[in-house]
């Protein structure tokens, strides 16, 4: 096609001209996006404890998780049940594990409002349940089961022995043991990086959370802090069998 | 054959980029069939952090991704954009640095995912440092290919530029957005969303980058390098700018139905689903445009083992981008969703489609950037059968098991309690994924057969000296 024939249209147009084309793509790819995420940050029924608020533990960001009392004894302030609230550190430890082992790969956290995942794993999960979460561990996969609620549902001596040797205890599982948990400690400074950091991005940890980190963590291995992890898991918030959290 | 080319174009990146696609393929392929018998046979994770299932996984994912779809997509757009502007690329120093650079990611990722060092999120798990390095060497890649387009001295930018282009502009806002994170230590970052909005740009990214990554810019390929193969004109221009216009703008809406049933608002899931399904027509119309550029020369399939593998990708690419709609129904995905199904889809689309149309191109690459023929003809037709029968191997597995293991979690007996416990779901799948180790090991000798055939392809053309004739040669 000759040059000097005059543009027939707007799809001409930009076939003759990089820069028209490219502005044109930059605007059409970004809508999609744009209306399915933003609404997402603004609207209030994405989350459920903007009309529940009993979901959010009332304490949140005012009163230390676990306070260090004297001569060290720690008393915890929040029980399970009394809503959402940040990892402890030593929870916070175990979930950066669970992350660096890649359970998401595996192991889903998220319940679907069904009535075989009820009677499997509980209550459906709500949004705000993961408000906490960064990342959020929903997995897209479960080649092994659901463990948006798996907190309470087995001893810690369970858990143990299984992480160490899962075949021991359910011989047709697939899942890799994971013996060095018991061979390493979370770093206390580490862990209040973490949590500095995690407070930057809005998650409400009080300066005594943070203060209190070393004697959260002090003589614990990693072992105990994948534990504490699992068993805090899908325990935060009472769930009422009679309310409807989602329409 | 044409002289002058090697003085014209930057030939060299490209051929690098082509082998180290091959090299990459075949270290993907074998990390993924290795994983596969981790899950048939769990005793293969050794009890070795590095080696575990949920570490190599990600090193699997980002292997196939990045490191052979990113050289392949590389070398093509490169070699595409040249030769359809003819002109030489705007900068080869920047080109290089793109090679450099990309490898230079690659190398990082072998070593940091093992170690444990993860965002933990899908296909997006490289920790800060190696994102920033990524964003940077995109947009080097992307400064270069639209300069390269701006300098051109044809009239017109040829079709596959269009979605090489769509490509680059979105994997940037993707890549960008979904790997915003604070970042607490050298290797160590949380993800800057929580929750809810955190799953909905993490979704954002992981359709997209199936939809751009491995779906436009594998396009680009097919709409350059099938009608060249087959050496006739693309069936329709028209239908071209329909699916070009519609998959840039829908596409991109698709990340929300990974996200059915979850505590993601349901107004979102049900756009994704409702865009998800009329995406059908643009699809099956850029591969209905593919097939017919054969129109009339139907017999070259017959004789042509390169035109093989651009076909029956194409029939992989109509075959997934049905199923992928139909998964994306609430009742399908309700099933479908946390199964092998699936894992399936993905194969089908990624070892029918883009390995497909990529080996196909790269057959095609080789006889050009290296002035000879192929090593052995034979070998090629020999790939050509591995990866057909490898990935129908693998897709019927995860379908079995995958539809398998969604009927067993929602079985109930007839007092009304659950049929199975998730134990025994786990124990049916065990011949499946058995079965789907043997059809990512086919498919993997087929990737190392074709390493072997490029590397003696290489070889003979410098033993014989035919690269070096092409490069003295004058215009």
């Amino acid at each position: 096609m000759a040059e000097n024939t005059p543009p027939k249209g707007l799809q001409d147009r930009m076939e003759r001209n990089i820069w028209a084309l490219l502005i044109m793509v930059a605007i059409v790819l970004s809508i999609g996006g744009l209306v399915e995420i933003v609404p997402l940050f603004y609207l209030k029924n994405t989350m459920e404890h903007n009309r529940y608020p009993e979901i959010v533990w009332s304490k949140v960001g005012q009163e230390p998780i676990i306070a260090v009392g004297e001569g060290g004894a720690l008393k915890a302030n929040w029980k399970p049940g009394d809503g959402m609230r940040p990892y402890t550190a030593l929870e916070l430890a175990g979930r950066d594990i669970y992350t660096r082992e890649g359970c998401y790969t595996c192991h889903s956290q998220m319940i679907r409002p069904f009535r075989d995942e009820k009677e499997r794993y509980g209550h459906y999960s709500l949004a705000s349940e993961s408000m906490f979460d960064h990342p959020f561990q929903w997995g897209s996969k479960r080649t092994g089961p659901d463990l948006a609620r798996v907190g309470g549902k087995y001893s810690d001596e369970w858990q143990r022995a299984h992480l160490r040797r899962p075949q021991a205890l359910v011989p047709e599982s697939v899942m890799p043991a994971y013996p060095w948990l018991d061979k390493a400690s979370p770093d206390p400074a580490t862990m209040q990086a973490h949590m500095r950091g995690l407070r930057t991005i809005g998650v409400p940890y009080t300066d005594a959370d943070i203060e209190a980190a070393p004697a959260v963590l002090a003589g614990k291995t990693e072992m105990d802090a994948m534990v504490a992890y699992l068993q805090v898991l899908g325990t935060m918030v009472k769930l009422d069998e009679s309310k409807v959290y989602r329409d | 054959m044409e002289t002058g080319l090697e003085q014209k174009y930057n030939f060299d990146v490209v051929r690098w980029f082509t082998v180290m696609a091959v090299v990459y393929l075949v270290v993907g392929a074998a990390v993924g069939v290795y994983i596969a018998a981790e899950l048939a046979w769990p005793f293969l994770n050794f009890d070795i952090p590095y080696l575990t299932f949920g570490r190599l996984r990600p090193l699997h994912t980002n292997a196939v991704i990045f490191a052979f779809g990113g050289c392949a997509l590389m070398a093509t757009a490169f070699y595409t954009v040249q030769r359809t502007c003819g002109v030489r690329l705007w900068s080869d120093k920047l080109a290089w640095f793109v090679f450099f650079g990309w490898n230079l990611i690659i190398v990082s990722a072998v070593i940091t995912l093992p170690l444990g060092l993860t965002e933990a999120k899908e296909y997006a798990e490289l920790e800060w440092p190696i994102d920033i390095l990524i964003a940077i060497v995109w947009l080097a890649f992307s400064f270069n290919f639209i300069m390269t387009l701006a300098i051109r001295k044809t009239s017109h930018i040829y079709v596959s530029n269009w979605f090489y282009l769509g490509m680059m502009v979105m994997i940037t806002y993707l890549h960008v957005v979904n790997s915003l994170s604070i970042p607490v230590g050298l290797f160590k970052s949380y993800s800057l969303f929580s929750g809810t909005q955190d799953a909905m740009i993490q979704w954002w990214w992981g359709h997209n980058a199936v939809g751009f990554y491995l779906t436009a810019g594998f396009l680009g390929m097919m709409y350059y390098f099938v009608p060249k193969q087959a050496n006739r004109p693309v069936y329709s221009y028209r239908l071209s700018v329909i699916h070009f216009w519609a998959l840039m703008f829908g596409y991109v809406w698709l990340g929300a139905h990974h996200l059915q049933y979850t505590a993601l608002p349901d107004w979102t899931g049900s756009l994704g689903a409702a865009v998800s399904i009329a995406m059908i027509i643009p699809s099956w119309g850029g591969a209905v445009n593919g097939m017919m550029t054969l129109s009339g020369a139907w017999d070259k399939l017959r004789t042509d083992y390169v035109l093989r593998f651009l076909i029956v990708a194409l029939a992989f690419y109509a075959m997934s981008t049905f199923e992928g709609p139909v998964m994306s129904l609430k009742t399908v995905n309700a099933l479908s969703h946390y199964t092998d199904w699936t894992v399936g889809h993905v194969h089908s689309g990624a070892l029918g489609w883009v390995a497909g149309v990529a080996i196909g191109s790269i057959y095609h690459l080789m006889t050009r950037l290296w002035h000879t023929e192929m090593f052995s003809e034979k070998l090629v037709n020999f790939h050509f059968w591995t990866l057909t029968i490898g990935t129908v191997v693998y897709i019927v597995a995860m379908w079995v098991s995958g539809i398998m293991q969604g009927l067993m979690w929602r079985a109930f007996d007839e007092y009304g309690n659950l049929a199975y416990t998730f134990v025994e779901t786990v124990d049916a799948m065990h011949p499946y994924y058995a079965m789907r180790t043997v059809g990512g090991g086919i498919f993997l000798f087929g990737a190392i057969i074709m390493l072997f055939n490029v590397l003696m392809t290489v070889s003979k053309s410098v033993s014989s000296g035919s690269l070096q004739k092409a490069r003295l040669a004058t215009a």
